[in-house]
């Protein structure tokens, strides 16, 4: 497998989730569309991770300077704080759909339009 | 010897009686009908004034000039800029004749002013007045000249509008003040051209502001040896400096603002006219003499307009029938002959004109003043056959007639004679001109002189401030003229005239003496003040006798025409209708200046223009800055939809541009 095929996932994901995030109209799906970038970038992240720093580290043993081997677990660092930001993120975003959908018993976002001038 | 705290008290002792008399005086005693000590201070301060200017007049003579550098006020452009003091010979003839003059006129002015409810606010701006042309003479630095040469201005303009409720009287104060303006730019334009050449002076060693080092270039400029100001130059230089001598001197084409002037009280007019104000123009031409004599244009110039306004402004005084105007009229002729002496070289003899003359002008105004005093008027068809009833008034005036229209052996005389001489004397054209110009103002002056003379003194009566008003018709004036009280005036008035008698009697011969004379050496003045190795003429006794002739010819013709009732006068005035209008107009030059100039020029033309310029271009901008945003925010505001999915839209493709911005720059 290489680099490039995780990418190009990562990057079909992500443009999925935009045009979900852009066109739909129920609040749940756009969530879930959030969601899918969230994922394309954890995929991203972890990928470069296993990909980039660690054949750094393969290719020249002895350069492996505490810098580089720091850099080694990053990518998959924050792939776990992207999990943990995005499931408060979902809990917080939840909440104010059903805050939503109590006031205006629906939940299109297009009806969300108070800030309008 | 004077020390140079003597020298600088001659002109803070009037600047302190004019702090003293507005500050303390004014205040406490507001609602006193004449606060004599008011006009006490200024005498005193005068007084204390020609006392110090006497004696640096004999510290002059014994030792030479006293300059001071003073002290260092700015240091501009790797320049010191000096209040210095400069006291040569002219200063101290100055100094004398300013605190002199200004001392009697102070003292004739507490009689004339008694009564006015203006009498300290008058002599507080006396003291300014005589204080700032003491100032103006003393200056060692060309600002600090320009300085005092300003608050001249300033305190001419204070005096003339000093009945500032006569509409007439704050008129004229504006015009002496703009018209004097004008002038005074080309004198800061020739300091502002010094300033900016002042490397080359750095270069010599010179301080381009100081006088003393002006009046030291212009050998150098003359030699060819000072490049900066060579050609040209030097010629730019004099002729901003004649501007604003022609300005203040009242020269032609200035010269309106003069006759305007008499709306002021007559003690004034008689120290503008002797003293102060017109003086300082023909003292700057002195003050900066070598750089005119360097350039031989400008020399040219000042010698015509010198000697055309000596003939100009005496033939407006043929037919004016207002004593002050004949006397104004008579002053700017005068000044152009002093002016014109100058352009043809003659320095020595314009400076003793200009001393001679201050004694009989202000001794003719103060008479002018004192026959006000007694009939109400300045209009002299009102006047007439006032010898019986003012006999002293009558000896004084005639005694500055006779100077005035150069009788021997009165001080005119002597000083018209050196200047006709020195004109006689010259080799080119030019000189032609100017001597034919000035012996026909010669014979003008005569014929004016007399006849205000004999239109106020000789034949009867004709009724006073009452007659004028009868004439005027009594809508036009609001209260009832004071009937006149005919009657000679007091000794305050009269003291002032015969001091200034004297001098314009014996001043002539007593300084300038033809021959020694006692202890005074001959040409003595001429000496004095002219230039290093100046030769005194001999006195031309065949072009004196001449001139004097002419003179004593008009005043025959005056004495025809208007001794005797005023038959002849009037036949001749009638004969001649549309010349007496055109002199009775000013030759319609004030009506060019007013109408054309003002009205037409400025107000029409330039301040339509900036009327337009204000409302459609100005305004304009100022609009389209108020459209521009209040649109611009209209449109703007089109973007908030408070759709949260057209705002992300935007932040899309926000991310968007930035990555492809990065990509294609990278």
């Amino acid at each position: 497998m290489d680099l490039e095929k995780f990418l190009i996932l990562s990057a079909v994901l992500f443009c999925i989730g935009i045009y979900g995030v852009l066109a739909r109209r129920n609040a749940i799906t756009v969530f879930m569309s959030l969601e899918l970038m969230f994922t394309a970038v954890t995929l991203a992240a972890v990928a470069m991770s296993r990909y980039v720093a660690s054949r750094q580290v393969l290719a020249n043993p002895g350069d492996a300077s505490e810098a580089v081997l720091q850099t080694l677990l990053t990518g998959q660092v924050f792939a776990l704080f992207i999990i943990v930001v995005a499931a408060a993120e979902i809990a917080l975003g939840l909440g104010i759909v059903i805050a939503f959908y109590r006031s205006r018993e629906t939940v299109d976002i297009s009806q969300a339009n108070l800030m309008s001038r | 010897m004077i020390s140079e705290a003597g020298i600088w008290g001659i002109f803070l002792i009037p600047v302190g009686a004019l702090a003293i008399i507005a500050l303390v005086i004014r205040p406490l005693l507001r609602h006193h009908r004449t606060p004599v000590i008011a006009g006490l201070i200024t005498m005193g301060a005068l007084a204390a004034s020609l006392v110090l200017s006497v004696w640096a007049l004999v510290s002059v003579m014994e030792d030479g000039p006293l300059i001071y550098d003073g002290v260092t006020w700015l240091t501009v452009a790797g320049m010191e800029m000096r209040v210095g003091l400069m006291v040569d010979s002219l200063t101290a003839i100055m100094l004398v004749v300013v605190t002199g003059v200004s001392l009697t006129v102070q003292v004739y002015s507490h009689a004339y002013m008694k009564g006015d409810t203006g009498y300290v606010r008058y002599f507080a701006f006396m003291s300014l007045f005589s204080a700032a042309m003491i100032g103006l003479v003393i200056a060692g630095n060309i600002i600090q000249l320009y300085v005092m040469w300003e608050l001249v201005g300033l305190g001419s303009y204070l005096l003339i509008g000093f009945w500032f409720h006569r509409p007439a009287a704050a008129a004229a104060a504006k015009k002496a003040f703009l018209v004097t303006r004008i002038g005074d730019f080309g004198f800061l334009l020739a300091i502002l051209y010094l300033f900016f050449n002042r490397g080359a002076f750095i270069e010599q060693g010179l301080n381009p502001l100081n006088i003393v080092d002006i009046q030291a270039a212009a050998p150098l400029i003359a030699a060819g040896t000072f490049a900066a100001l060579g050609g040209l130059g030097v010629t730019w230089v004099a002729v901003g400096i004649f501007a604003g001598a022609v300005g203040k001197s009242a020269q032609f084409p200035l010269h309106v603002w003069l006759p305007d002037a008499m709306e002021g009280p007559t003690p004034v007019s008689a120290l503008i006219h002797a003293a102060t104000m017109v003086a300082a123009g023909v003292f700057l031409i002195a003050r900066f003499f070598p750089i005119f004599q360097a350039s031989e244009e400008a020399m040219a110039a000042v010698a015509l307009v010198g000697a055309f306004t000596a003939v100009f402004a005496a033939t407006m005084a043929l037919t004016s029938n207002d004593i002050k105007r004949v006397l104004a009229f008579s002053t700017v002729s005068q000044l152009g002959y002093m002016v014109a002496a100058l352009g043809i070289g003659a320095y020595g003899p314009a400076i003793f004109h200009l001393f001679t003359h201050a004694f009989f002008k202000a001794l003719l105004f103060l008479g002018a003043g004192s026959v006000n005093h007694a009939t109400g008027v300045f209009d002299m068809r009102y006047m007439g056959g006032l010898r019986k009833v003012m006999p002293w008034t009558y000896g004084l005036m005639l005694i500055g007639s006779l100077s005035l229209a150069g009788i021997f052996p009165f001080a005119g005389f002597w000083s018209k004679d050196e200047i006709l001489g020195h004109a006689w004397r010259g080799p080119d054209g030019l000189d032609a001109i100017v001597f034919a110009l000035l012996i026909a103002g010669v014979a003008l002056t005569a014929f004016y002189t007399f006849r205000m003379f004999y239109m106020t003194f000789h034949g009867e009566f004709r009724g006073g401030a009452e007659a004028e008003q009868k004439a005027q018709g009594d809508a036009a004036v609001g209260n009832p003229a004071p009937k006149p009280h005919l009657a000679e005036s007091s000794l305050v008035m009269l003291l002032p005239m015969g001091a200034l008698a004297l001098g314009a009697a014996a001043a002539g011969y007593l300084v300038n003496p033809q021959v020694d004379l006692l202890d005074i050496p001959a040409h003595w003045f001429s000496y004095f003040v002219g230039p290093e190795g100046a030769k005194a003429p001999p006195l031309n006794s065949g072009l004196a006798a001449f001139a004097m002739g002419l003179s004593v010819l008009f005043i025959g013709i005056a004495s025809l025409t208007h001794l005797k009732g005023r038959g002849a006068g009037k036949r001749v005035e009638r004969a001649v209708q549309p010349a007496v209008t055109a002199l009775n107009r000013r030759y319609y030059i004030d009506d060019l200046y007013e109408g054309k100039v003002v009205k037409t020029g400025f107000y029409r033309y330039l301040g339509g223009f900036l009327d337009w310029f204000d409302q459609q271009i100005v305004d304009a901008l100022v609009d389209a800055a108020g459209w521009l945003s209040r649109n611009l925010g209209w449109a703007v505001g089109r973007v908030q939809t408070g759709q949260a999915q057209f705002y992300a839209i935007g932040a899309s493709l926000g991310a968007l541009a930035i990555l492809v911005t990065y990509l294609i720059w990278s």
